[in-house]
């Protein structure tokens, strides 16, 4: 098992090089610099800029110095956030973007399986109606949307919450942008374990547990939901994507202090290292997570068997 | 001809039979029509400023029927010359992204061997991040503000799935009768490819591309909301609505008008999207 799972961390290394390479020779292939936007800089002070960052030397010397500082967990420094390097940086924002996706994964699990499982239980019913109507409409929202709407509603006419901000992770900062953020994983989950759940709830052995006398509650808890589950585990790859692509939104639309706006500033500033180092970061943390995922499902899935 | 072009009515009517459906056909039909036509009902340019009437409540009667923004633009002109950019982007993009996934999955599928691992390995990779990254890594390439940045970023992340898909489907049809028939005859394989794979797996790809539209909606929205997509005086649904979440504590119907618009869009194409993959599927039948 350890060897299995060493081999497989160990195999996402390539995936990882090919992305970084692939991300640096876009990044620099594309058209604008750094210091485009700079009014009024003498020829001299940029030539000076670009060699104090190194942007003066050929592609294939940058690339290498690049993954020499890479492989010491140096991100070099921010082109436009002076007095910054990137590492520093994505260490401030970091914390905050790992803690809202996971209070939104939290509260997704906890409000979505439960709808699920009362949605398949009464199928066809009212209650299975009225979830499902819910979830396609959570489905459908887009987080830029839900989130200025609950902000207008709770915040600003019946003050219940705070508008935006963060101060350092206060959980009434915290509500609102976990409701944005985890509501459509929820509405997912909550269609998914419906699905899993009405498939099981029909299967030989759930009806020859039933045969055998078991109360309802037993055989919902002991030999339908542990199977049910299955396809649950299998979403948390894309859904940690999803987190990590939805907390952008949704730092910008509270005003947190997260790692998203390094990505869209960098971005628009063309702050190669920045951006770069959002890519490994987040990649290395998608993929690892995804790795992870992977492994609870084969552990939980008598059918799957790591030879 | 393709094999399933004799179910096609009969895919329709199955659509058209569920009340879903048809509402959100209904819909979606009054959305392209106030899109393409509603402009020219209001006496307001979409980019014109209206000194007298800065950040006005909506008034029915003469007035702009929405409100009107910070500068004094009616929002009605804005929202709808923004539906109009968001359906004409998406289409596009949708399109692109098609075409890439089927020429990129029916090849794949078709060379099999070392060039499928290859091929399809890059997919996987991409697959592996998640888009947005992608997405915005590629709209370096363009200079920002330009249109091209939404078409490049869209159409290159939406392929992946398609190319999954054809892929699947290309080698389930590889060893079929008529397609080693038509390899007897000496066709080329890009010929093979182009007439009797790629017509066959028409079917499937539409009913998935049914809901590419509503993501790439989403996906334009959700750049122009992080401004990164379509930039000022232009107005799409995503930055109308960034432009409304700014002045939501004074002035909510900048974001509620942009917000209803893009919320119902998006529902009637997830639904259509949805109503169009049962009626073609016939394991729900």
């Amino acid at each position: 098992m350890l060897r299995y799972l060493t081999g497989r961390i160990l195999g996402l290394l390539p995936t990882l090089l090919v992305i970084v390479t692939l991300s640096f020779l876009i990044l620099r292939l594309a058209p604008g610099g750094p210091f485009d936007q700079e009014q009024g800089l003498s020829p001299q002070v940029r030539a000076n800029l670009d060699r104090a960052y190194g942007l003066d030397q050929s592609l294939p010397v940058q690339y290498a110095h690049y993954l020499r500082g890479l492989l010491h967990g140096d991100f070099g420094p921010s082109l436009r956030q002076r007095d910054f390097t990137v590492r520093e940086l994505i260490a401030q924002g970091l914390p905050v973007s790992l803690t809202l996706g996971l209070a939104a994964l939290l509260l997704a699990l906890a409000v979505g399986i439960p709808a699920g499982i009362a949605a398949a239980l009464w199928q066809g019913r009212a209650p299975d109606h009225l979830l499902s109507g819910f979830a396609a409409c959570a489905l459908a929202l887009p987080s830029f949307v839900v989130g200025p709407l609950l902000a207008l509603v709770f915040a600003l006419h019946l003050h219940w919450l705070p508008v935006a901000g963060w101060q350092h992770g206060m959980p009434r900062y915290l509500v609102l942008p976990a409701i944005t953020l985890g509501l459509p994983m929820a509405a997912y989950l909550a269609r998914l374990m419906r699905a899993s759940l009405i498939e099981t709830l029909r299967s030989a052995y759930v009806r020859s547990a039933r045969a055998r006398g078991l109360g309802a509650a037993s055989v919902l808890w002991h030999h339908a939901l542990p199977p049910a589950l299955l396809p649950v585990v299998s979403y948390l790859g894309p859904a940690i994507a999803f987190v990590v692509t939805g907390s952008l939104v949704v730092e910008s639309v509270f005003g947190l202090p997260g790692t998203g706006r390094y990505l869209v500033q960098g971005a628009i500033d063309r702050d190669y290292p920045l951006v770069l180092g959002m890519v490994v970061v987040y990649g290395t943390l998608t993929l690892v997570l995804n790795c992870l995922a992977d492994l609870l499902y084969g552990a939980l899935d008598p059918a799957v068997h790591h030879a | 001809m393709p094999e399933g072009s004799p179910d096609r009515p009969r895919a329709w009517q199955r659509l058209w039979r569920r009340a879903g459906a048809r509402t959100a056909l209904l819909v979606l039909g009054i959305l392209v029509a106030l899109a393409v036509l509603g402009p020219w009902f209001s006496p307001w340019q979409p980019q014109a400023l209206d000194w007298s009437q800065l950040a006005q409540p909506p008034q029915l009667g003469h007035g702009h029927w929405l409100g009107t923004d910070r500068l004094g633009r009616d929002l009605y002109v804005r929202t709808l010359y923004g539906l109009r950019l968001s359906l004409a982007l998406s289409l596009i993009a949708s399109g692109v992204s098609l075409l890439i996934g089927i020429a990129w999955g029916s090849i794949a599928g078709f060379a099999g061997g070392r060039i499928d691992g290859w091929m399809m390995r890059v997919v996987d990779v991409l697959y592996a991040l998640p888009y947005l990254f992608i997405v915005i890594i590629l709209t370096s390439l363009v200079a920002r503000g330009s249109l091209w940045v939404l078409l490049v970023g869209l159409g290159g992340v939406g392929w992946l799935t398609t190319a999954r898909i054809v892929r699947a489907q290309t080698l389930a049809l590889r060893g079929r009768e008529f397609i080693v028939a038509a390899r007897a005859t000496g066709l080329a394989g890009g010929q093979i490819i182009t007439r009797h794979i790629v017509p066959n797996l028409m079917g499937t790809v539409l009913a998935y591309a049914a809901l590419t539209i509503p993501q790439m909606i989403l996906f334009e929205s959700f750049l122009s909301f992080l401004g990164l997509g379509v930039q000022e005086p232009h107005a799409s649904l995503g930055n109308l609505v960034y432009g409304g979440a700014q002045e939501m504590e004074s002035a909510p119907w900048m974001l509620l008008g942009p917000a209803a618009v893009l919320v119902a869009l998006l529902l009637c194409l997830n639904r259509l999207g949805d109503g169009l993959r049962d009626a073609l599927d016939p394991r729900e039948y």
